[in-house]
This record gives C-alpha cells, sequence and structure tokens, in this order.
C-alpha cells in the first residue's frame, strides 16, 4: 500500500492509528476475539457431526448447535426451533423465497419486494419470473424507505410473499419492518425479511414484527463468514417451505447438509455478545457516525447524504461529494477501506442500483461513498478518516472541472453532454 | 484493482492542471464525457499563431485515476508539438503508457477525443490553419508520389 505513494502521513500518524483502517462492516465485519475463543474447541475437540446420535462425538456438537440456536432465537424474539442453519443470507434468501414459491404455489403466484433489495433476493425472484410468478418491484422513496400506500395497492389476491429487508446494505435505512409486518399478516400474506444488515444493530423481534421468514447471517455481526440461518415462523401462522437442497433431511428437512458446527457456535456467541452490548454498542456507533458526517459536511460544501438520516443503521454513512468520481477518491484515501457506489469500483461497470433508485442522477451515484462504522472504530480512526477525505476531495476538487463549472455559475444540466459511447 | 505506477504517478502528482482563457483566439478548449457515464475530461491548449505549435496544455478531469492520468499524460505529450503532430496521438499509445487495464481503454479513448476537441476548437478560431494543414496532405501527396 505504501508503494502507492500518497501516504503522505504514514510516517508522522497521530496517536492509535494503525493503517488500514477498516470502515467497511456492511461487506464483512472482524470476527469478535471472544467469538473465535467459543469456536476453537469444536476444531479439534469438539469436532462431532451434530447429525451423529449414537455417540458423545455426536451429541456433544449438537449441544452446542441447540445452544447457538436458543442464542440465535434469543435475539430475534423467536424460539429455537424456528432457526434452520444454512452456508450464509443468500441461501437463506434462496431458500424463503423459492421455498415459499413452491410451497404455496397453489394458493398463488405473485411476490412484491422494492427495487432497492440485495441481489440475492433480486435474482430470486427473477428466476421465479421465469417459471411463471409474477413479481412486482416497488419503487422507494427518495429516502429509501417504501410507501405503504404503494405496498397496499400492490397486494392482490394471488400475492403469497412479500419481501423487504429490515436494513440496506448501501444507504442502511431501515424500513418500517412492524407497519409492512401488520399489512402482510391483514392480508394473510406471508413476510419475508432480509435482516442481515439490521440482525444486532437495531431491536428486532419477530412477533411485534409480523416476520414469517428472515434472512440472517453470522459474519456482519462479528461472527464467522460461511454460516447463516432463516428464521421460519412455526405458529400464528406455521410457515411451510419446500427444500431447494435435497439430502439427508437435516433442519426438519428444510436444508440438508452436515452443520457447520463451530461457525454455529461463533454465530450464537456472536448473537448473545450483540444482545447484551447492543444499546450502548448502539449509541457510541451512531455517536461516531454523527462525528464523521458532521466533520465531513462541516468543512466541505456540495456534500449530500444519500437515504434518510433518521430511519438508519447506526454505523452506516452514505454520502455523495458531488463533481468528484468516487474510485479516485478511494485511490486518495486507500489507506482507508470503505466502499463506492461509482460505477468504475463495480464488476458490471453500472453506478449503484440503489442509490439510483433514490431518484438520484448517476452523477450523485458515481460520486459517493459508503462508511460502514462498526465495534473496532475508534474516535481516532473516525477523525483521521475524516481529515483524510476533506483533504483528498478538496484536491480532487481543484482537478474537477465540473466544481470550477459550478462555482462559475454554470448550471450543468444545461449543457449538451458527449453521453454516447462512454 | 491495482494500479500501475505511472497512472499512481500521475493521479499523485498531475501534471498542467489548470484552465486557460478560452476566450482567447490562442486557446482551443475540449470538454469531453458527461457527468452521468463518471467521465469529464476537459483539455485546452494555447497554439502558437505562426508555427501552430502547442506552448501551452492544461487540463481538469472528473473521473478515476485512470481518466485523471490519462489526460494529464496527454497535456504531457501535446506540449511542444504542433497541432496536426498531436492528433497522431492515439488512444492505444496511452493505453500503452499507462498500462491501463481492459474496463478502463474508455479512459484513454476520452482523452484522445479531448485532444481532438480542443484541436477543433482552436481550428475553428483559425480557419487558415485548415487550409496550412490541407496544403502540408498536398505536399505529403507529392512528396510519396515522387518517391
Amino acid at each position: 500500500m505504501s508503494s502507492n505513494g500518497n501516504n503522505g502521513t504514514n510516517g508522522n500518524l497521530p496517536p492509535g492509528i494503525k493503517l488500514p483502517i477498516y470502515m467497511d462492516n456492511h461487506a464483512t465485519t472482524p470476527t469478535d476475539p471472544r467469538v473465535v475463543e467459543a469456536m476453537l474447541p469444536y476444531f479439534t475437540q469438539h469436532f462431532g457431526n451434530a447429525a451423529s446420535r449414537n455417540h458423545q462425538f455426536g451429541w456433544e456438537a449438537e449441544a452446542a448447535v441447540e445452544t447457538a440456536r436458543e442464542q440465535i432465537a434469543k435475539l430475534i424474539g423467536a424460539t429455537a426451533k424456528e432457526i434452520i442453519f444454512t452456508s450464509g443470507a443468500t441461501e437463506s434468501d434462496n431458500l424463503a423465497i423459492k421455498g415459499v414459491a413452491e410451497m404455496y404455489r397453489e394458493k398463488g403466484n405473485h411476490i412484491i419486494t422494492p427495487v432497492t433489495e440485495h441481489k440475492a433476493v433480486l435474482d430470486t425472484c427473477k428466476r421465479l419470473e421465469k417459471y411463471g410468478y409474477k413479481v412486482t418491484y416497488l419503487p422507494v422513496k427518495p429516502d429509501g424507505l417504501v410507501d405503504l400506500n404503494q405496498l397496499k395497492d400492490a397486494f392482490t389476491d394471488k400475492t403469497i410473499l412479500v419481501s423487504i429487508m429490515a436494513a440496506n446494505n448501501e444507504i442502511g435505512v431501515l424500513q418500517p419492518v412492524a407497519e409492512i409486518g401488520k399489512l402482510c399478516r391483514e392480508r394473510g400474506v406471508l413476510f419475508h425479511s432480509d435482516a442481515v444488515q439490521a440482525l444486532g444493530k437495531v431491536p428486532l423481534d419477530v412477533n411485534k414484527m409480523n416476520l414469517d421468514l428472515a434472512s440472517l447471517t453470522a459474519h456482519k455481526l462479528y461472527g464467522p463468514k460461511g454460516c447463516g440461518a432463516l428464521y421460519v415462523r412455526r405458529r400464528n401462522p406455521r410457515v411451510q417451505i419446500s427444500a431447494i437442497i435435497d439430502g439427508g433431511g437435516h433442519e426438519r428437512g428444510m436444508r440438508s447438509g452436515t452443520l457447520n458446527v463451530p461457525g454455529i457456535v461463533g454465530f450464537g456467541k456472536a448473537c448473545e455478545i450483540s444482545r447484551l452490548e447492543m444499546p450502548q454498542e448502539s449509541a457510541r456507533i451512531a455517536a461516531l457516525r454523527d462525528r464523521l458526517k458532521d466533520k465531513l459536511t462541516g468543512a466541505l460544501d456540495q456534500v449530500f447524504i444519500n437515504g434518510s438520516m433518521e430511519h438508519r443503521l447506526p454505523g452506516n454513512l452514505n454520502i455523495s461529494f458531488l463533481y468528484v468520481e468516487g474510485e479516485s477518491l478511494l485511490m486518495g484515501i486507500n489507506d482507508v477501506a470503505v466502499s463506492s457506489g461509482s460505477a468504475c469500483t463495480s464488476a458490471t461497470l453500472e453506478p449503484s442500483y440503489v442509490l439510483k433508485s433514490l431518484g438520484l442522477g448517476d452523477d450523485v451515484a458515481h460520486s459517493s461513498i459508503r462508511f460502514g462504522i462498526g465495534r473496532f472504530n475508534t474516535e481516532a480512526e473516525v477523525d483521521y478518516v475524516a481529515n483524510r477525505l476533506i483533504e483528498v476531495v478538496s484536491k480532487l476538487r481543484e482537478l474537477s472541472p465540473l466544481y470550477e463549472m459550478v462555482k462559475e455559475g454554470i448550471d450543468l444540466s444545461k449543457i449538451q453532454w458527449q453521453t454516447e459511447g462512454h | 484493482m491495482a494500479y500501475s505506477n505511472k497512472v499512481l504517478d500521475h493521479y499523485t502528482n498531475p501534471r498542467n492542471v489548470g484552465t486557460l482563457d478560452k476566450s482567447s483566439v490562442d486557446v482551443g478548449t475540449g470538454l469531453v464525457g458527461a457527468p452521468e457515464c463518471g467521465d469529464v475530461m476537459r483539455l485546452q491548449i494555447k497554439v502558437n499563431p505562426e508555427t501552430h505549435v502547442i506552448e501551452e496544455a492544461k487540463f481538469k478531469t472528473f473521473g478515476c485515476g485512470s481518466a485523471i492520468a490519462s489526460s494529464s499524460l496527454a497535456t504531457e505529450w501535446i506540449q511542444g508539438k504542433n497541432v496536426e503532430d498531436a492528433l497522431k496521438i492515439s488512444n492505444t499509445d496511452i493505453v500503452k503508457e499507462l498500462s491501463l487495464p481492459p474496463v478502463k481503454i474508455h479512459c484513454s479513448v476520452l482523452a484522445e477525443d479531448a485532444i481532438r476537441a480542443a484541436i477543433n476548437d482552436w481550428k475553428k478560431k483559425h480557419p487558415e490553419a485548415h487550409a496550412a494543414a490541407a496544403q502540408s496532405e498536398v505536399n505529403q501527396a507529392e512528396v510519396n508520389t515522387t518517391a
């Protein structure tokens, strides 16, 4: 990293700063050392297969899995039997949506989901469309939230499932899950939520929110990667899903495959830590996020916060530095790990579809940076990141013809840009 | 993505950043790309009215590091060249010099477009330059015929 030549401050770092700084906690989180400690005995000592019913190794593994099931269930107000282990949230989303679609095919073939969902939900819905299902992709309001009236209008007598995420992975906005759950319950429609980003960060209660299915994963709340779960409601109503992975009939037939015991133990521990520490942790992280926001908006003009600030994850800040392109910004702060909605940073060379769905121009998406502040970030790190960013944005704006034109009072929308071919 | 050292160098120390007086008769301005595409380059040249040599080139770019490097390099290359020679610079030269990966080739195309747009703008202000260029082509043709 130092070979990049623009770490001018490397030799003279403020106290408490160790580079690189990780501030991309929506992508993944470091595993909490307490979680790792809980997992370790299950690799070498208690390595049994939880499905081995006739010896002690199997019993130990099974007991550990059941403890984890309870720890996870407790964080969302569910019962242990309602937790089905998977390989991660992508599988959980697939299992929930495809599983309901197949099981309730005779009841209807219509699914409702917003355009800002994760691809694990959107692409699953797209596949179902090929098999004759109808999907309504709900637009969102400029603040990123679903419009409940539009949702009400989208229900048909064929609607079997509504899938709406609890918190968005890019802009961090919290959907009105409880209200959505109520609308679904009144209509007898199942409600699935991808709760991956919300889990352990904001309170979730499957009963208060009328959630019927919820996708969960360990690695977004300081647990290990490769370990997820699907909450499947067992009463009022009893939700049934078809399996998408067939085999030994594990997880009550809903998900076959030998359980990842160390991962599950870690997932359980991570949920327990989050449940106990969430109130203090959320407040601390929200204060860090606000400190970052205030520093940036105080020092720089022409910055734009993407998504609702009011209904938002504590650790999320998605901000566009207008007239500066996101990838060039990331290059300038290469000792800080964050993400951008710029096309240049995506595999598809398209700017973020989530930001575009807010009605923002592509130029705003190109200029966006997503910060995900987490458990291990410090105030010193926030200050360092803010200062670096202010420095780099200012430098890049000196280089930006758009910033110069705007400062001269030129209306960029009136210019005939050559858009073809690029 | 890994950037080549040359891209990093131009990004860190961009050459010839700035603005020339676009109303001057000796200045040509090229503005290419679009904000919604994530790349806008403005390249300006100040041309000697007698020799048609580009005495000064300035740029400003909104875009990724490769776009900034491509335009910075373009200003370095065209400075001191006469306008006809500057037009011979192609995007593949830029790709090669900066070791741009395939996904960044459009940045080099944009830089080539910017050079052309700036020279065309200058030529519009200097109709006699068209005649001179046409004359030099004729001369070149004659040379080719005699050879």
